[in-house]
């Protein structure tokens, strides 16, 4: 079986040297195909605009409503044919990649693990840090996501920065009380009881013992997220609260599409097509991460 | 005359909690010498594992607290320490063993990293020193194959083989007390009888001083030189073995005794009527007086004091008076 587990230094790095970063990754299960639309997601995010064939903002209005190759008039040289501005959608779809890409990273580091942070300082510390921080939760889980988003749009201008924070500012709650939850059914355990009689600090007990028990549920909520993360930020582009035109975005362009898809479905299709690609893979790699790191799945 | 080893003074531990303060130690005190073995025992809930804790500092937050008494930790007061001071007392100076070693294990650390943990807190050893340490006290454990044992998973040992892992972590800072919480509870009886004969070899190489907490007198028959018997959180009783196995003088302690099953009679076995007090709400006087069959006037007014009434044997009861 070919192994490489040369993920250690990463843990050296962060000074946490635990099993998260020491898992085998197994070729043998691995799941090819959507590691390789990952992999292309994050390339087309990172170079897209140099790969693309054309401008993805400007276009030629005598092109518009070409449709893709595969139909009458249809052409290579527009492969998935043009919108209603005439610009290439491939290309749109290549540098689209990047703000949904930015938006999704920056969400799960800001959101994602702050409200894991939050939730096991919540559920391992109790009294009145834990009433605190569970009822800011519960007002946040009321409020609404696109009102919030809109507040800030309203009052900072409509940027990718404010996406990003009105996203990570709803999302971290959900983290926090699933986590606090796993947390209290984890100190509870003998080892917990163990690495406090053998003299550890509560950071390292945090971060070492207690983190890696709860590490699971917070990849899966991850894996399952990033698909919202990226409909939601659709949405609130929709709303035009989002990150403004002419960025191309693949949630505007499903939205603007929409008025289109009688005379020309590939419009919002092929956007559309790409995200639910990008989704399922990411929640199949979810899957075979939550197995890869955990013990007692791993045959030994 | 030698200062004590551990010496815990007047120790009382309370549970604040809605139903009332929940006196779960109260006023416990024994002192114990280098080397030496005591013996807790008593029922359930009678507050042995809190006085364990206690001594650790380690009662549960924020329901439970110290309330007054001393311990001495050869002649150091443990209850005048910071938390930080603490911490380095934890592991290197007391270690202790909890009941169930199926828990005791985190299930997501191999248990070579587990076993290094205490060694890097608590000592400057890194890398091939660290790892030759570990080794060491598998060794010392008597794990059949240390080196295939540090890169196994908690869940691929058996009970025997987890119970000597979490020895063997306990033991790795060479601590001068251990404190064992009924640690072969969760074991069948063959493997106990190991486990009991390898702490006991332990014990006398290293010289450790071992507080064994236990339900099962002949646990304590096999490894303590002194017993202290609890109930509702007092000793009420402490006495050498041997003494307190020939001749125990309090009626709690008597009462135990009969109700060790023996072979040889057919007779139903003897029970203690009655339940032990709530510790919330605890009688005055002696808190055995509602059960005990020599109970008199005065046992319902007043807790009676500790007297000595042989060199080594004392007890708390109206009957000696």
């Amino acid at each position: 079986m070919s192994t490489f587990k040369n993920l250690g230094f990463l843990g050296k790095c962060l000074g946490v040297r635990s099993y998260v970063f020491q898992f085998r990754f197994r070729a043998k299960d691995f799941p090819i195909i959507p590691g390789l639309i990952i992999f292309l997601f994050i390339f087309m995010a990172c170079f897209g605009e140099f790969l693309a064939p054309y401008s993805a903002t400007e276009g030629n209005l005598q092109d518009k409503f070409l449709p893709p190759f595969f139909q009458a008039n249809g052409s290579m040289t527009h492969p998935l044919g043009t919108d209603m501005m005439g610009r290439d959608m491939l290309s749109r779809i290549m540098v689209g990649a990047r703000p949904s890409f930015i938006v999704v990273l920056t969400v799960i580091i800001l959101g994602g693990f702050g409200g894991t942070a939050l939730g096991i300082i919540s559920g391992y510390k109790g009294g009145t840090a834990d009433v605190v921080l569970m009822r800011v939760v519960d007002v946040t889980i009321a409020f609404p996501i696109i009102l919030a988003a809109m507040l800030l749009s309203v009052v900072f201008g409509p940027s990718i920065q404010n996406v990003i924070i009105s996203i990570s500012v709803i999302i971290w709650s959900r983290y926090a009380r699933v986590i606090r939850g796993e947390v209290l059914s984890v100190k509870e355990k003998d080892f917990v009881s163990q690495a406090r009689v053998a003299g550890c600090s509560g950071l390292r007990i945090m971060l070492r013992h207690i983190f890696p028990n709860v590490v699971n549920t917070m990849l899966v909520m991850l894996t399952l997220q990033v698909g919202s993360i990226i409909i939601l930020e659709a949405s609130l582009s929709f709303l035009g609260a989002g990150i403004p035109a002419p960025t191309p975005v693949w949630g505007s362009m499903i939205a603007k599409g929409r008025e289109y898809i009688t005379i020309a479905w590939w419009i919002p299709f092929f956007p559309g097509f790409a995200l639910a690609l990008v989704c399922l893979s990411f929640n199949i790699l979810g899957d075979w991460l939550r197995e890869a790191m955990d013990p007692k799945l791993r045959q030994i | 005359m030698t200062v004590d080893f551990l010496e815990v003074k007047n120790l009382k531990t309370c549970f604040f909690t809605r139903w009332g303060t929940v006196k779960a130690v109260d006023g416990v005190s024994f002192s114990l010498k280098q080397g030496e073995t005591l013996g807790l025992v008593g029922e359930s809930g009678c507050g042995k594992s809190i006085t364990c804790l206690s001594i650790l500092r380690l009662v549960p937050q924020p329901a439970g607290q110290i309330v007054d008494g001393q311990i001495l930790l050869e002649g150091e007061d443990l209850r005048k320490k910071s938390e930080v001071e603490m911490r380095k007392v934890r592991g290197a100076k007391i270690s202790m063993i909890l009941q169930d070693p199926m828990s005791s294990l985190n299930p997501v650390f191999s248990i070579g990293d587990q076993l290094t943990e205490a060694i890097k807190i608590h000592r400057d050893l890194r890398g091939k020193n660290m790892w030759q340490r570990a080794r060491e006290v598998l060794k010392m454990v008597q794990i059949p194959s240390p080196e295939l044992c540090l890169k196994s998973w908690p869940h691929q040992l058996s009970g025997g083989m987890r119970q000597r892992v979490v020895g063997a972590i306990c033991l790795s800072c060479e601590p001068r007390l251990l404190i064992a919480d009924e640690p072969t509870t969760s074991l069948d009886a063959t493997i106990q009888v190991q486990y009991l004969r390898l702490l006991r070899e332990i014990q006398e190489k290293a010289k450790l001083t071992l507080i064994f907490v236990t339900h099962d007198f002949g646990i304590v028959a096999r490894m303590c030189k002194r017993v202290a018997v609890m109930y509702a959180g007092r000793i009420v009783e402490m006495a050498d073995v041997k003494k307190l196995f020939d001749h125990p003088a309090h009626p709690y302690t008597e009462a135990l005794m009969k109700a060790v099953p023996k072979m040889e009679t057919k007779e139903r076995l003897a029970t203690i009527a009655g339940q032990p007090p709530p510790l919330w709400d605890l009688p005055p006087g002696c808190i055995f007086a509602p059960r005990c069959p020599y109970v008199k006037d005065e046992c319902r007014e007043q807790y009676p004091p500790t007297v000595e009434i042989q060199n080594g044997h004392s007890l708390s009861c109206w009957k000696y008076f």
